[in-house]
């Protein structure tokens, strides 16, 4: 364990906190002129997130501990998310902690206390929010696994900083079998997201919401920290997505020069990816709540075809 | 003999009949003070834990050392119990050990006065259910073997019988015993396969025979009908959901627990270490019918309505997991793939092991729930968090492990068994390669879908608002239900935080089944979890967990450092709306409902809906299992149609029957004769 390598440690953690608001904020302005209206400063996720942070939080009369520590532990679960994917380098000495494969167990810990706790006061949006993001998750978790299973099977290995290590060093060729996970992963991302077409994070008192129904009792405090955990998964996911698809540019061990450009970097890719997303939101329209496990469904099965594919073509 | 001269110079093997003398003798007590309530409670059952834990410290450094005979000059004569620990029946002494000295110190506080069967007789017929485990782990014989086995299966008959008033109880019994006989001929056939015609029925001479592929594969698929029948394998799983529920909550507990993976001990038995050929198809055997069987299992369970079918379903799935773990073992084995069979068997023995934990912990949480509320039924429950703080907050522990998420021990195993599936290009034939990833994604799908069982389980008992008045005078458990309950949920932390330690156990196991382990991966760091190599995979549950906490607290001080702590408790929110009832929160067929629609063919649904014009509108909907009706129904109606016709052999009348006789002795000249 380097000092090169904690400060990396310390630099992705610092920048998943820091950027996660902003590259929220980035989508909404491209969604926003995109749709011709006018769009909120870049800037606007901060500002809501202190005045959240300053208010009074209002609590159900019969909420359980468990709602209350909560947050947290969804904020924990996705700081150490976003702790251990390879975003500017891949000297991470957190990274032997967690594999891909532990990487979905943190992101379906989150999901599980953000649902629990939605049931918690007993309400009915709340139940029935937690009831759709189980019922999101259970088919988005695999296909999220099988992704990464895609990316492991090529690279020989589930820890993600070896597959970046591996992919980044690979000659330029398109592999069918990432393009397929590719598509896939897209399509989980935007469900994981809270994005339409699965969801909608504009709306509030819509029969069709999601994650705006299981966050609905919450307020100040705890609403800043759920929020801003679901930014950081926004971010996480995006990253994840840079790291398997687009694993150029990241640093690597003992490379301090590298470590400055892959600052930029990775922005300038998070700033062309967030586009990318407000564009997909704007094109489509979201779908009734029956139609997300057959959109899931298929991002499943093409991973898994992606998966097939690889072992049929010999993968490396 | 056991010497009995000094304990020093005693084996592990006399220590572990010790302690089912001991239990044995508990048993007796028991009898003794039959209808003394307090005395069983309160003494025999918290005794016959210490016992429980000797076991698990016996099995502990039974673990490492080499296999130990004896002979007992029991049962017939020419006929003595052949007795053997080896490093196999360790591990599941130890299962059995460390499981039921919680669930023993849960029964103290369980068990209550005039419930059906008298206490002292419950006290007997529980331990007379673990020494027989303990017992068909030690066999070494075929003999010892099916004894044991039948006394297994009759205690827990009768355990199951507790409350044996209520009729669906009965059938629930009678079906359990059923299915328990046909899986007993399945292994019976077996046994008698295995020795080959020698007539010898020590296992050491079953491993000495060396039988053709044909007969080898008849032993083990007789194998896997016999102790998959006990382990609630597809299609012989529909006692388990039934019975289950019918027994009291810490008898399921431990059926579920321990007894399911004892029938798995059998398939280990036979398929690893009694039959010395393996072939690649009962890998994929085992595979298929175990991943049909957790994927059956799992969708089952996200519709249940009752607690404990709901766990009783989750209980199949996760026995599916672990046979497919056994499969995809034997495979790599069968093509000498010794590291990734290894790999694969670990996987196996760690979801065993963590199953037995925290599935018992659950079963014990339903009991607590029962004896507070007197409801099983989810629609009636709901808000027991705040009344019954103890049970809810261990149960939630058992919860996230059964889910398979990081960092319990569920998620371990669930991790190996990911890794050992992932790693496998490289079989010889590109079917199989191409198989087994498919058999990956199934069970990633089945781990996910296990959360949404659980969330559903968790949050309809335990949050939201009472859906009953009688629930806000829930009370919580007692002394002992929380002692035990407590130590399951360590056994489920510790199989979290520690596998390196835990997997060094399976060591010797794995290398004396399959001639490899992980345990030289394993050594070099005592923290973090390293199967093949660093490059490959690794997981450190300790940093992991120390992760979340810490940014957890950080989180929690540093918002009150910057900002402040206030509070106020105010009605709930909901958008809004003026008023809410419990009635307005999800039911537990809401809950299941998407998944009820998703997998709409797997069920048999039978719906009674209103009309706009009832008066009394009723809304009824049973989800059923179709198996039931395509399988089990035809071949009672079978079963009762021959039995009539035989019946109507049997006239009554003695000159009939003399005239059978007569018949039967012309046949038999005629057949002589020639």
């Amino acid at each position: 364990m380097s000092a090169l390598g904690v400060f990396s440690q310390l630099m992705a953690l610092v920048l998943a906190l820091l950027l996660a608001p902003l590259l929220t904020g980035w989508v909404n302005q491209w969604r926003h002129w995109l749709q011709n209206k006018s769009a909120p400063s870049l800037l606007q996720p901060y500002r809501t997130l202190h005045k959240l942070f300053n208010k009074d939080s209002l609590i159900a009369e019969h909420a359980s501990p468990l709602y209350r520590f909560a947050p947290y532990v969804v904020f924990g679960c996705m700081l150490l998310a976003s702790a251990i994917i390879p975003t500017i380098s891949t000297d991470l000495p957190l990274s032997p902690a967690a594999d891909a494969i532990a990487l979905v167990g943190l992101f379906a810990l989150a999901r599980v206390f953000i649902s629990l706790a939605a049931m918690d006061v007993g309400t009915a949006f709340g139940s029935m929010g937690a009831r759709r993001e189980m019922l999101v998750g259970f088919l988005a978790e695999p296909a999220l696994l099988m992704v990464m299973f895609c990316a492991s099977m090529i690279t020989g290995s589930t820890s993600l900083t070896t597959i970046v290590e591996t992919l980044a060093h690979r000659d330029l060729a398109i592999y069918p079998s990432l393009l397929l996970a590719g598509v896939a992963f897209t399509m989980v991302s935007l469900a994981e997201n809270a994005r339409v077409p699965v969801d909608n994070p504009d709306t509030h008192l819509e029969l069709t919401m999601i994650h705006e129904a299981l966050v609905l009792e919450y307020s100040a405090r705890h609403l800043a920290l759920m929020e801003w955990a679901a930014s950081m998964k926004l971010f996480a996911y995006s990253c994840i997505g840079l790291a398997l698809f687009f694993p150029w540019g990241v640093a690597e061990a003992n490379a301090p020069l590298a470590l400055l450009l892959a600052l930029p970097v990775l922005v300038f890719k998070l700033a062309i990816g967030g586009m990318l997303l407000a564009m997909i939101e704007t094109a489509s329209a979201k779908m009734r709540i029956f139609r997300v496990p057959e959109f899931l469904g298929t991002a499943f099965l093409l991973a898994v075809i992606g998966l097939l594919v690889n072992v049929l073509l010999g993968g490396t | 003999m056991p010497s009995l001269t000094i304990a020093a110079t005693w084996t592990h093997l006399d220590w572990v009949l010790i302690v089912v003398t001991a239990w044995l003798l508990i048993g007796v007590v028991g009898i003794a003070a039959l209808r003394r309530f307090r005395f069983v409670a309160v003494v025999l059952f918290p005794l016959g834990a210490i016992f429980s834990v000797l076991l698990m410290a016996v099995a502990l450094s039974a673990a490492y050392a080499t296999p130990e005979v004896a002979v007992l000059p029991l049962g017939l004569p020419q006929l003595p119990f052949h007795l053997r620990l080896d490093n196999l029946s360790a591990f599941f002494l130890l299962l059995i050990g460390g499981v039921s000295a919680g669930v023993s110190t849960f029964a103290a506080g369980y068990f209550r006065q005039g419930e059906g069967t008298p206490p002292g007789l419950l006290c007997l017929e529980y331990h007379v259910f673990i020494a027989s485990m303990a017992m068909v782990v030690l066999a070494d014989d075929a003999y010892v073997f099916m004894v044991m086995w039948e006394t297994m299966a009759f205690s827990s008959f009768f355990l199951v019988l507790a409350n044996h008033r209520i009729p669906e109880i009965r059938s629930a019994g009678y079906l359990y015993m059923l299915v328990a006989h046909v899986g007993a001929l399945g292994i019976l056939l077996c046994f008698g396969v295995l020795q080959a015609n020698t007539g010898d029925y020590t296992f050491a001479n079953m491993r000495a025979q060396h039988l053709e592929p044909f007969w080898a594969s008849i032993a083990f698929v007789l194998a896997v009908f016999g102790f998959g029948a006990k382990a609630g394998l597809l299609p012989l799983h529909a006692w388990l959901p039934d019975a289950h529920p019918a027994a009291p909550s810490p008898v399921s507990a431990l059926m579920s627990g321990v007894m399911l993976k004892i029938a798995l001990y059998g398939i280990l038995r036979v398929g690893f270490d009694l039959l010395q050929t393996r072939i690649w198809w009962w890998g994929v055997l085992l595979m298929g019918v175990g991943l049909l069987t957790a994927l059956f299992g799992v969708v089952f369970s996200t519709v249940q309505v009752e607690m404990k079918r709901l766990l009783a379903y989750s209980s199949i799935e996760n026995v599916g997991l672990m046979c497919a773990g056994l499969g995809l073992s034997l495979l790599f084995s069968s093509y000498g793939m010794q590291a990734l069979s290894a790999l694969a068997l670990t996987a196996a023995l760690y979801h065993m092991l963590s199953h037995a934990f925290f599935k018992s912990l659950l079963f014990c949480s339903t009991g607590a729930v029962l004896h507070a509320t007197g409801e099983r039924s989810l629609g009636k429950l709901g808000g027991l968090i705040r009344t019954m703080p103890w049970v809810a907050w261990l149960t939630l522990v058992g919860v996230l492990a059964c889910a398979g998420l990081p960092p319990f021990g569920g998620f371990v195993a669930e991790w190996l068994l990911l890794q050992s599936f992932l790693f496998t290009t490289g079989l010889p034939s590109s079917f199989l390669d191409m198989l087994v990833p498919v058999m990956a994604a199934l069970i990633a799908l089945i781990a996910a879908f296990s959360g949404f069982t659980m969330v559903k389980y968790f949050g309809v008992v335990f949050l939201g608002q009472p859906r009953d008045e009688k629930l806000a005078r829930a009370h919580d458990a007692g002394r002992w239900e929380r002692l035990g309950m407590l130590w399951l949920v360590v056994g489920c932390v510790l199989l979290g935080l520690f596998p390196n330690q835990v997997i060094a156990l399976m060591e010797p196991v794995t290398q004396r089944l399959v001639g490899g382990g992980l345990a030289h991966t394993v050594a070099d760091s005592s923290w973090l979890l390293v199967p093949v190599n660093i490059d490959r995979a690794s997981y450190a549950p300790v940093i992991f967990l120390l992760g979340v906490v810490l940014t957890f607290g950080l989180a929690f001080v540093l918002v009150r450092r910057l900002y402040h702590g206030r509070l106020r408790r105010v009605p709930p929110w909901d958008c809004g709306h003026p008023w809410q009832t419990a009635r307005m929160q999800d039911t537990a067929e809401g809950f299941g409902q998407p998944i009820q629609q998703i997998f709409d063919p797997f069920f048999r649904v039978t719906k009674q809906q209103p009309s706009a014009f009832d008066d009394k509108p009723i809304y009824d909907v049973k989800v059923e299992d179709p198996l039931w009706y395509w399988l089990y129904l035809p071949v009672a109606r079978v079963v009762e149609k021959l039995s009539r016709i035989v019946g109507q052999l049997q006239q009554g009348r003695i000159a009939v029957y003399l005239m059978y006789s007569f018949a039967t002795l012309i046949v038999v000249l005629l057949v002589v004769k020639r």
